[in-house]
């Protein structure tokens, strides 16, 4: 799909805040509201809109760690990636899972209240998986998600 | 701090962001009017810090996705903010995050295909300052993406 200069402008206002009516998203970028309503649905079925993501102040809610993991699968692991995939997405600290190429086989997000919590949950529900080889830990100090090319 | 009801909220909320308050108040077995409360006293508080639409990059032709793994030169106590400053000015970078660690700064770099990445990398990011190592992770694919926080 491409875009032009209104969806810009609609997926840049979207991104600051996803709940905005119709009628304020029409304002913010100079279109009526049937119209930014109509644009919103094209992007929408194109799949360029693909949901919402929440903020959440994670040491308000008791997440006072966010670490990355890089994991590399031993050579053993490799036969069982099946097995790895489904035990690594259904850990509940586990928030992102992402197969690469490079240094490491995959690489994770996890949250913990703590780092004695993270440790925990690395020993005990991450080390003890089927396959894991090398793991390198990267603690999170702060993170920034930028608009993108658009 | 939270109680159950605002946990159950935000549970139904994170399993679909998209859901009308009466659909998750009804999935939290609690009333409209005590879920429209708790979800304004959230946002007040700043517990729920914001609600961004979350761009598909494929669907608008960028099948490429690499993480890029910074070691930065710390010899000159400005290097962290002047990279960040520079790193923010490249748009196909959608992500800036900076460790405790091995790594110092990552990141996310978006391309519509090879050629476009190396054209990227090495007009935009090669030419970053203070860069004593990078290291490449090219994503082949997101097995979990929601970033749910296990509540």
């Amino acid at each position: 799909m491409t875009l032009d200069e209104a969806d810009r402008a609609i997926l840049r206002a979207l991104q600051q805040d996803a709940t905005l009516s119709s009628a304020a998203l029409g304002q913010a970028v100079g279109l009526s509201q049937p119209v930014a309503w109509r644009r919103v649905q094209r992007l929408e079925a194109a799949g360029v809109l693909a949901g919402q993501r929440l903020e959440f102040d994670l040491n308000a809610l008791g997440f006072g760690v966010t670490v990355f993991l890089g994991v590399k699968l031993a050579a053993k692991g490799r036969l069982a990636l099946g097995d790895f995939e489904r035990a690594i997405t259904a850990i509940p600290e586990v928030q992102t899972v992402e197969h690469v190429l490079g240094l490491y086989d995959y690489r994770l997000r996890v949250v913990a209240r703590d780092i004695a919590d993270f440790e925990r949950v690395l020993r005990r529900r991450i080390m003890t998986l089927p396959g894991v080889g090398n793991v390198e830990a990267n603690v999170l100090l702060s993170e920034e998600r930028r608009p993108g090319p658009i | 701090m939270l109680d159950d009801t605002d946990r159950r909220l935000l549970r139904q909320l994170q399993k679909n962001p998209s859901a009308t308050l009466s659909a998750l108040a009804g999935r939290a077995q609690v009333s409209p009017q005590l879920a429209a409360r708790r979800f304004e006293k959230l946002r007040q508080s700043g517990v729920l810090k914001g609600r961004h639409a979350r761009i598909d990059w494929r669907a608008l032709g960028f099948e490429i996705a690499v993480s890029l793994r910074f070691t930065l030169d710390k010899t000159d106590p400005r290097s962290f903010d002047s990279f960040m400053e520079k790193a923010r000015a490249v748009p196909e970078v959608v992500e800036i995050q900076t460790f405790l660690g091995r790594v110092d700064i990552r990141l996310s770099v978006i391309a519509r295909d090879l050629a476009d990445y190396h054209r990227i990398y090495r007009e935009r990011i090669l030419t970053l300052p203070h860069i004593a190592d990078i290291e490449a992770l090219m994503q082949v694919a997101t097995l979990k993406t929601d970033e749910r926080l296990p509540l």
